[in-house]
C-alpha cells in the first residue's frame, strides 16, 4: 500500500486531460445498456440480425434515444460522452469491417489518411495535451 | 525439485499485429520493423523452452462483459479457447492450461491475501494470443502451457501498479513452493503509450516508455509509485496497460539483467515495446 488515495481527487484529475473521456464508474453506469448492446454483436446469429435492421434491433435494448442515434450515425465521440466504452464499441465497428485505425481516425476529426501518416511519423505528441489547467 | 521463474517477458499485444500474421503481411514494409524486434526473442525461446508461461493481459471485453469485472482473474481451467472479438475466432491453436499450477496460485495468492478471481472457463482474446504468435510464431500446437491472468483495466479504477508489483510478488513465492520442476515464465503484455479514443486518439511517447523499459531493469522500485493519472497524461488512455508489465517485473524478484530489448512506432495505433529480462539472484 503506497498510502490511501482519496477518490474524489483522484476522479478529479481526470478531467483535466484534453481529449479524453475516461471509463470511470458514472461513464460505466450511464452506458451499461449500451455497451452491452455492442457486446451482443460478439455472436454471428446477432451480427446478421443487427444487419438485417438496425433500428429494430436497437429498439430491443433499453438504450436513451440520443444513445439509439449516436450509434446510427457510428458518432463514436458522442457514444463515448454517452457512456461508451472503446473495446466495446470495437463490436460495432468490427461488425462494419473497419479496423481500430479506421474508426479510431473518425474520432480524431483526421481523415485516414492524415491520421496514418502521422501515426508512421511518430504519432501524436503528447506536449501540450497533457494537463488543460497547466497547458503542458 | 520446485518449480522456478526462469524470466519475463514484456509485449505489446495489438491486435493488428495478430491480424499480420494470420494474413501472411509480416515481411511488408509497414509490419516488417515492428517483427524485426521478436526474432531475437524467437531464437531464445526455442533453447529456453518453458514449461509454463504465466500470460498477464486484459480481456477487451470479450469473455468478460460489464456484467463482472474481476480486477485479477486466474484461469485454472484445462484448455482455451481463441476468442470471436467480432470478426470469428482467430486461427490459432486452443490454449492449453495447467490446471494443478494455476490452482495452486490462485490459492497460495489468496492465502496471502490476494483476492483472487478463479476462472474455469473463459475463451482468450487477442490480448492473450496475439503475444503467443509474436514469441511463437505459426506452430500446430502452442509449446507451452499457459496460465491466463486478467487484469482489468478497462472500467476504473484499474489496480495500482504497486498493486500489481506485489502481485508479481506473491505469484513467484506460489511458483516456488510447487512441488514439480518446472520452468516457468511470466509475461506482462499490453501497451505501450496509445490512445484509441477521442481528438487525443494517436498519442505516443516514445520518450516515456523508454524511461519505462530503462526502469525494468536493474533494482529500480520506482515504477510501482508511478500513479494511474501519470499513465493516463503520459502513455495516452490505454498507456494504462502498462501496469499489467509490473506483475512480470514483481515476479522477477529483487532486480533483473536485460537481454533483449526492442521498441518500434508505430502498429496501427500503438508504440510497440518489447523486452526479454531474467531475474538476478
Amino acid at each position: 500500500m503506497t498510502g490511501t488515495t482519496d477518490i474524489h481527487a483522484y476522479l478529479a484529475e481526470f478531467d483535466d486531460i484534453p481529449g479524453t473521456r475516461v471509463f470511470t464508474a458514472k461513464r460505466a453506469r450511464q452506458g451499461y445498456h449500451l455497451n452491452q448492446f455492442a457486446m451482443s454483436l460478439m455472436k454471428a446469429e446477432n451480427r446478421e440480425r443487427w444487419k438485417a435492421d438496425e433500428r429494430a434491433y436497437l429498439e430491443e435494448w433499453p438504450l436513451s434515444d440520443e444513445q439509439k442515434q449516436a450509434v446510427l450515425d457510428r458518432d463514436y465521440n458522442r457514444l463515448l460522452d454517452l457512456g461508451g466504452n472503446i473495446y466495446f464499441l470495437a463490436k460495432v465497428f468490427s461488425t462494419d469491417g473497419f479496423s481500430f485505425l479506421q474508426a479510431v481516425s473518425t474520432m480524431s476529426g483526421m481523415s485516414l489518411e492524415e491520421y496514418s501518416a502521422m501515426m508512421i511519423a511518430g504519432g501524436r505528441s503528447p506536449e501540450g495535451l497533457r494537463s488543460i489547467r497547466e497547458k503542458r | 525439485m520446485m518449480a522456478r521463474i526462469t524470466a519475463g517477458i514484456g509485449t505489446s499485444h495489438v491486435p493488428a499485429l495478430g491480424a499480420a500474421i494470420d494474413l501472411g503481411k509480416t515481411e511488408e514494409p509497414y509490419w516488417a520493423p515492428a517483427f524485426a524486434g521478436y526474432e531475437w526473442t524467437r531464437a531464445w525461446e526455442r533453447q529456453q523452452a518453458p514449461d509454463v508461461v504465466i500470460l498477464v493481459y486484459n480481456d477487451h471485453a470479450s469473455a468478460f462483459d460489464m456484467k463482472i469485472i474481476p480486477t485479477f482473474a486466474i484461469g485454472c481451467g484445462e484448455r482455451f479457447e481463441p476468442a470471436d472479438e467480432g470478426w470469428g475466432r482467430r486461427k490459432v491453436p486452443t490454449v492449453m492450461g495447467h490446471p494443478d499450477l494455476a490452482w495452486h496460485i490462485a490459492q497460495s495468492c489468496i492465502l496471502d491475501e490476494f483476492d483472487m478471481t478463479i476462472v474455469n472457463e473463459m475463451d482468450v482474446d487477442h490480448g492473450l494470443t496475439v503475444p503467443l504468435s509474436m514469441v511463437f510464431g505459426q506452430p500446430e500446437a502452442w509449446p507451452v502451457r499457459v496460465i491466463p491472468l486478467a487484469v482489468n483495466v478497462v472500467t476504473y479504477p484499474p489496480p495500482s501498479g504497486n498493486r500489481c508489483w506485489a502481485l508479481g510478488e506473491a505469484i513467484a513465492r506460489a511458483v516456488e513452493s510447487f512441488p514439480e520442476d518446472l520452468n516457468v515464465q511470466i509475461w506482462g503484455t499490453g501497451g505501450m503509450s496509445h490512445q484509441l479514443q477521442g481528438p487525443r486518439a494517436g498519442l505516443i511517447n516514445r520518450e516515456w516508455d523508454n524511461r519505462f523499459l530503462d526502469r525494468l531493469e536493474g533494482d529500480s522500485q520506482e515504477l510501482r509509485h508511478i500513479p494511474h493519472i501519470e499513465y493516463l497524461r503520459e502513455t495516452g488512455s490505454e498507456g494504462i496497460e502498462m501496469v499489467m508489465w509490473l506483475i512480470m517485473r514483481g515476479a522477477l524478484g529483487r532486480a533483473t539483467r536485460m537481454l533483449h530489448r526492442h521498441y518500434h512506432v508505430p502498429a496501427s495505433n500503438t508504440a510497440v515495446g518489447h523486452i526479454v529480462l531474467e531475474p538476478l539472484p
